[in-house]
Order: structure tokens, then sequence, then C-alpha cells
């Protein structure tokens, strides 16, 4: 008994002699600090904010109509496929969920995360189709790292990953894609845009739902939600071993990210978020006012020539780099371009045989 | 505009491994990025100018990128080129002004200063040269002013002096024509009769918790200070060194700072999240499996209030951002101009040293907190790319401006410049249809949202609610404090200034607001309420 006693003695001092409530309820014990406003709270009442600020951001930003096909887009966040579902059920949403994934064809990275989004299958019962590189375009990423080297391949990632959401989603009927961008993310482009020159995209970067004038409109519901909060998410369940048996990676980076140019937005953006938690938001909120005039020159959009997807070009920017590794320029479309765009397209199509196209889209509806 | 078009490789990202490719290039190819080939090319690929093919240029340091293309002649004048280019285009000095240089002894203002003087030294040769009749145009006038600060930062008083000695040389010497030189000290914000303008000052200063909030501070009141110079010694214009590096940290700092309470992001703040009876939060979860979601409804109810309230809440930042990085910032009661806009940094740096131009670093320029990361993250990309400067200045520059950012039209006729100024303090413009601008009583930014709280300021009396209505959010969040009774404090030891910008902000407001409804209203009696 004393032994007991002592120990909670020793116990009560460590926390200098007082127990840290939540803040929110009063009641249970402070678990964690809120990486966005550094409240104490307990688990359930993380839980519960959490949730309930995603769903104030969908109500408030009227993201889905009842009866809606939805494509998660970001399957192997455990995290966006929870909310999800759950929100649906818990406030009748009435939507129809999908599950899409996207197989770059990166060993080691993607090998886990198919895990995880055939396990969120399961869990959620969520139908689920996977797309490949391989498949759409003929390459898996370590084949072009292989042919471009560790420069750019963010840019060739990218623009393949972007299509193929869009040609999976067309794929499954759905009327819009979500993805699981956070508020890090979304601040990480503002900035990016800004060092950039890149104004036009500035200006559309921060839309919750972009692309409804295109094939699939996509929408980001963690547009405020910080990516610190999604990992506690995730930790917490684990803890809890909601996801028992689940393999995650600790944080969903890619091998080939570290020599991206984003990367030194990410770093700023961690120690900005040490001196001022809100500066995140703040980024947003800034990103969202500037005034930019509405005449300031905007990309019409088009059609590709060569495979129907959207594009403000005569191709679009993967087919453009479709070409490049097919003809073993890997600097095509990277960089600003020398001559028009028909120039080039007319050199290509004389040599054009020879070349594995991106799988035509005449079944698909664009 | 933005940048020297001859060297700089702006374009963004996708330049950059272009222009890494290319470097090995060059040796090979000069004619890509415009060194004419010539015979001895051969042996000294780019020890040519640039522009005149004849000198030497400037050995290339690491930092002197730019200055490594031209020769010493050709930069003087390539750098003096944009700072006339950015004064004539811009009108930003005309023949009837009197310039006030704000000089901290730094390279910026040191050029921002030898420029200006060399501009009016050629109007005034121009002017002794021409015949009495062709007279027509006078010289303008010029001076300089020094905020001491040693108030905030205190510096031994020999190294002050000695510095001080040093500046006011440095204004004497240049001329002819003669330039005052001002030295005030900051605390001079708080009006002469107030004795201990030294003491509330720092008490101000330290009722700010945020250090980022407190180096904003100093800095509007250190514009405070300037324009009450100005005002009183006759001035008609400011000159401010800020150039295009500055901005650029400018920038990536306002885009950092902004919050706003008018958008889902208000019940993001800590300690007003809404409050759960005692019980009903673990009755609610174990009831979702059941499925009664009562106290959600409630959570949601609260989080609507608070919504809604907070929809009338002011904007800050990413609004006001292209308000601060014009030529021209006529907001004040004395127009503010930038000329050295276009001007980078190492630039500047490099010109005093090649000129031997004296620079004085009198108190601790470091910056901490927000202002300070931005900063060497600026440092960082700069040292990636020397272009990234003028690129992040560039993209900026490509948000709208105010109607503010231009100069003011006036005659020159002296009548019309008080009718003018009285004008600006009101935002009253006879054929405005839109809202007067209202801006921050600490920041000066505009404001996005017209509504401003109109609470009576008739009566004069303004609770510190009424004053944390009129400033931006940023200001509210950074700056004031958020406990009650220190916020009281706060508002009672703020500069008259700030306070006065506060009521005459809302009052404008009010005033137009009646003016548009005026038609609508039953009596002519002013309303109590």
């Amino acid at each position: 008994m004393e032994e007991a006693q002592m120990v909670e003695v020793v116990k009560s001092k460590e926390h200098g002699g007082r127990i840290r409530q939540c803040t929110i309820c009063n009641q249970r014990r402070a678990a964690l600090k809120r990486p966005k406003t550094l409240e104490q709270i307990c688990r359930e009442c993380f839980y519960g904010v959490f949730e309930e600020e995603i769903h104030r951001v969908i109500v408030d930003n009227q993201l889905f109509k009842p009866g809606e096909r939805i494509a998660i887009g970001a399957s192997d966040s455990t995290v966006l496929a929870y909310v999800m579902s759950e929100l649906n059920r818990r406030h009748n949403y009435g939507l129809d969920l999908f599950l899409l994934s996207v197989d770059e064809g990166i060993t080691g990275y993607r090998d886990d995360s198919l895990e995880t989004v055939k396990r969120n299958e399961i869990q959620y019962g969520l139908p689920l189709k996977v797309v490949s590189y391989k498949d759409l375009y003929g390459w898996t990423m370590d084949e072009i790292v292989k042919m471009i080297g560790l420069k750019n391949n963010c840019t060739f990632c990218g623009v393949f990953r972007r299509q193929a959401l869009d040609r999976g989603a067309a794929l499954l009927k759905v009327d819009k894609l979500v993805t699981g961008h956070n508020a890090d993310d979304i601040a990480e482009t503002v900035l990016l845009n800004i060092l950039r020159g890149d104004i036009a995209r500035l200006s559309r970067c921060t839309f919750i739902t972009t692309g409804e004038d295109g094939p699939i409109p996509r929408c980001k519901p963690f547009k405020y939600t910080y990516e610190k909060e999604i990992m506690q998410n995730l930790n917490q369940q684990l803890r809890m071993h909601t996801l028992r048996g689940w393999i995650t990676s600790p944080l969903n980076v890619s091998i080939y990210s570290p020599n991206a140019y984003r990367g030194f937005a990410r770093e700023f953006i961690k120690d900005l978020e040490r001196i001022r938690p809100r500066a995140i938001l703040d980024i947003i909120k800034s990103g969202e006012d500037f005034r930019i005039a509405t005449s300031t020159k905007m990309p019409e959009q088009g059609t590709c020539e060569r495979c129907g997807y959207i594009s403000s070009q005569k191709w679009c920017k993967a087919c453009v780099l479709l070409e490049g590794l097919n003809r073993g320029l890997p600097k095509l479309g990277i960089g600003r371009s020398r001559g028009v765009n028909g120039e080039r397209n007319k050199d290509v199509k004389q040599c054009g045989k020879k070349n594995i196209e991106s799988k035509q889209c005449g079944t698909l509806d664009f | 505009m933005a940048c020297n078009t001859a060297t700089c490789q702006s374009g963004g990202c996708y330049k950059d491994t272009d222009a890494e490719q290319q470097h090995p290039i060059n040796e090979q190819n000069p004619s890509t990025n415009g060194v004419a080939p010539s015979e001895d090319n051969n042996h000294h690929p780019s020890n040519l100018c640039l522009k005149c093919k004849t000198n030497k240029s400037i050995a290339a340091t690491a930092a002197a990128e730019n200055g490594g293309r031209f020769c010493v002649d050709c930069f003087r004048g390539n750098l003096f080129g944009k700072f006339r280019f950015a004064v004539t285009s811009n009108a930003l000095i005309s023949p009837s002004d009197n310039v006030l240089v704000a000089f901290s002894g730094g390279p910026a203002s040191r050029v921002a200063l030898q420029f200006v003087h060399e501009i009016q030294h050629k109007a005034q040769k121009n002017f002794d040269a021409s015949a009495s009749r062709d007279r027509s145009l006078p010289v303008f006038g010029v001076g300089a002013a020094f905020i001491d600060e040693s108030a905030i930062c205190p510096v031994s008083s020999n190294e002050f002096d000695e510095a001080l000695e040093d500046m006011r040389l440095i204004v004497t010497n240049l001329a002819p024509p003669r330039k005052k030189f001002h030295v005030v000290p900051i605390e001079s914000v708080y009006s002469s009769d107030c004795c201990n303008g030294r003491d509330r000052l720092k008490e101000l200063l330290n009722a700010v918790s945020d250090v980022t909030g407190r180096e904003d501070l100093l800095v509007h009141l250190r514009m405070l200070c300037l324009q009450k110079i100005a005002l009183e010694n006759g001035y008609t214009k400011l000159v401010i060194g800020s150039c295009t590096s500055r901005i650029a940290c400018h920038i990536l700092a306002a885009t950092v700072k902004e919050e706003s309470t008018g958008s889902p992001l208000a019940w993001f703040m800590p300690n007003e999240s809404p409050a759960l009876e005692e019980g009903k939060l673990a009755e609610r979860w174990d009831s979702i499996a059941v499925g009664g979601d009562a106290d959600l409804e409630e959570l949601e109810k609260q989080m609507d209030l608070k919504a809604e309230a907070s929809r009338f809440f002011l904007e800050g930042r990413g609004y006001s951002l292209a308000a601060d990085i014009q030529y021209v910032d006529a907001r004040w009661e004395i127009p503010v101009v930038l000329p050295l806009r276009d001007c980078l940094m190492q630039e500047l740096n490099v010109l005093c040293m090649l000129d031997s131009l004296k620079t004085v670093e009198v108190f601790n320029g470091s910056r901490v907190g927000i202002n300070g990361l931005v900063t060497s993250f600026v440092k960082l990309l700069q040292e990636e790319n020397p272009s990234r400067e003028c690129t992040i200045a560039r993209t900026a520059g490509k948000l709208t401006p105010f109607h503010f950012n231009k100069i003011p039209e006036a005659d020159d006729c002296n009548d019309h410049l008080a009718i003018q100024r009285r004008q600006k303090k009101f935002n009253l413009k006879p054929n405005e249809s839109l809202p007067p601008e209202s801006f921050c009583p600490i920041c000066s930014s505009p404001l996005n949202n017209s509504f401003t709280s109109v609470s009576g300021c008739e009566n004069g009396h303004r609770s510190p609610e009424d004053f944390i209505a009129t400033c931006c959010t940023s200001c509210q969040f950074q700056i004031l404090p958020s406990e009650p009774s220190a916020l009281g404090h706060f508002c009672s030891i703020l500069p008259q200034q700030i306070v006065d910008q506060a009521k005459d902000g809302s009052c404008g407001n009010q005033r137009w607001l009646r003016e548009q409804i005026k038609d609508c209203l039953l009596s002519d009696s002013e309303d109590g309420t």
C-alpha cells in the first residue's frame, strides 16, 4: 500500500502536483497538445474537434450533394478514408464512396501503401480501383528516374498522377474526386507559386474545389487540417489498436522527394509552425485574399490532340513528357519552351511510329 | 522591370535546371548569355563588360553576381539608371517638392541619399546655367532624417556620437545644394508636451508579448516618426530606401502573417471552443454507435453562432500586401516613395564598396521571430538562385495595387495642397461610389471589410473594444494584448496619432454610410444611439 502511495506521490510531483485536464471537456486527462492551437486535450475531444472541423468545412463550402458518387483519391490515406466514411454515415451526406489508388511503380514506397489500401477496402467496405503508371503510360517511376536522374522527378510523377486519377475516376464514373491535400500542402503551394512567379496558379491554388469546368471536379476537405493533426489522429488510432495489424509508413514520403524544390518551402513552413502554429492557416488565408486581377492572363482551355485530355496547349503535359521519355529526351517538357509548341509536334509526328503512345481516351468521355 | 533584364535569369523554377545546364556550355557558346565573342575570348571568356565590351568587368565575388558582368562605370550607370527610371516614370519627385530621405546609415538608404543628391545637383546645375527668364521650374529641396532608437536599443554613447558625427559629415559633404540633417528620437511619436515619452514607449513595446509583433510595431512607429518630421519641417515627399531584397522579405512575411476571423477559421482559436456540458461528451461518443447525435447538433449550433458573429470581422495582410510594395504609397499625409524598388541589396552593397560610400550601422539590425526566419529563408533561396528575389517581387508586383499607390494629382498651387491633404485624410472623394478605404490605425493596412464597427464616435469616448474592432486582425493577434485589463492599459499608452486614426477612420465610414442612405432617413437630427 505504501509503495503504491509513493508511486502516486512521485507521479503527481512529476506533473507539478496537478494533473492537466482537457481544456474542452474539463473531465478527462489531457493526452496530447493540439498542433493547430496548442490546446491540451484528451483523445476523445481530439477526435471530436478534428472530425467536426472537417464536417464544418464540407458543409460551409458545400462540397457535396446527396447521391453523388465520390472517389477518394488518396486511398492510402487511412485518415481520409476513415473520416469520409464516418462523416458520410454520421451526418447522412448520402454519398456513394469509392477508393481510387494510383500505383506509381516506386519500389518500397507503394508496396506498403497498396497493402494499406486493400485493408481500407475491407475495413470500410469501399470498392477499390487501382490504376498504375505502367498500364497508363508504359513507364513506372523507377524506370523514369533511371532515365532522367534525380532532378525533376516530381514534375513527371505529379503530371502523370493527376491524369491517372482523372482517368481512374472516369472509369469508375464518379461525380467528384476527393484528395487528401492538407493545410501544409496548400500553404507550401502558395509559397511555391510566389517563389516561382506563377500568378495564374497562385490565384487558383487555394480553391477548395477545382476543375468544376473540367472532366472531374476535385475537392480538398482537409484544406484547413494540419498534417501534424492527421498524423496524430493516425497515431492515436494505432495506439488504441483501432487499426489492429495495419501497416503504416510513418510519413508517406516518396523516396524521390528530398531533391524537390518544394522541400525548401516545406522546411520553412516547419520552422514557421514552431514559432507560430497558426501561420499555416494564415498563409492559406493570404493566398485567398491576394488581389489578383481577373483579367490576368489565364490559359485557355482546350484538349490534347494526342489523347483528348484537358490541356491549354496543343499537347497535354503528360503527352509531352512521355514523348520526351520515349525519344530519350528527358528535358522535353521541362523548362521554358524554346520554340512554338507546334514546331516540336511537327518533328514528333514524323517519327511517331516507334513510340509507345499513352492509351487513347477514346472510350473515356472527356 | 523589377530586375536587370540582361543578367536576370528569372522565370521561375523552370529555368533552374536550364541555367545549370547552360553554364558548362557558356564557355563554348557565349552568345547565349550575351557576352560578345571576341578574339581574346579564348583566354578570358567572361572578363569583358557585358555592356560596353571594352572595360574589364568587376572581379566576380561570390555575392556580386550581377557586378561580375559589368565594368565599374556600366554597373554604376545601370544601377543609377534604374533609380532614375523609377523616379521619372512614376513622377516620384517633382521640381516643387521638398524631399526628405530616411537615412538609417545602412547601404540602401546611403545609396538613396546619394542618388537623390545627384539628381538634385544636376537640377541645380541646369538651373544655374539657364538664363533667368527660363527659370520656370525650381530645384527640389532635399533633407535627411535619422531616427534615434537608443531608447529601445541602447548603444554606448561614444559609439553613438561617433556614428552620428559620421552621418552628419556624409550629409554635409553632399552639397551643394545644402541639406538639412534631422536627428529625431523615436519617442517623439508622443507629443512634446508628454514628458515621459521615452518611458511610455518602452512600456508600450513591453506590453507586446509576441516578438514579431513588437518588431512590426516598431516599424510602424518609425514611419509615424518620419511622417511627423516631414510634416513639421515642410517636406512634401518621403524617400525610403526599400530595395527588391527587402521587399521580397516583406512579401513572404506578409503572406505568413495573415489572420482572419471571418471564416470557419474563427473557431480554431484556443479557449473559444464551444463548451459542452459535463458528461455529455462521453455520452455522445457512446451514442454514436447507437446513432444518437443530439450533442453534435448542439456543437454545430454553437459553431454556427460563432461563424455568424465572426463574419463581420476584418481581414488583413494578403489583401493589403499590394499596398506596401509599389513605387508610391500615398496613404500617408506625406506620400512615401520607393525609388530603389528595382535594385537588389547586393547591388547596393557593391556600389557602396566601389564608390567608397560610407555606411554606418548604429543599431543592431538583426531581426527576430518570423521576420528573422523569412530573412534567412530568402537569403538561402537567393544563394540557390540569384534571381529569386526578383521573381518574388515581380509576382507580388502583379497583385492589383490600390488607388493610393500613385502620386495624388495636385496642382502646384499651395492652396490645393491643403485641400488634397484633408481629402486624403478623410478619404472623401466626390465621385467615389465605393465606400472609402479604411485603414488599420496601427499598421495602416487597407481593410477588406467596409463595415467596420460604427459605434458612437461623436461622444468621443472609445472603449478598447471599439478600438480593437478598427484594427486589422493581424495586429489584433500579434500586437494587441489579449487580456482585457492589459488591453485597456495598452490603448491608453498608444501615441495620439494612432488613436486619432482609429476615430477618424470609423467616423469617415459612418459619414459615408449616412450619406448613402440620407434620402431614406426620416429625421435630420443625428442618431443618438
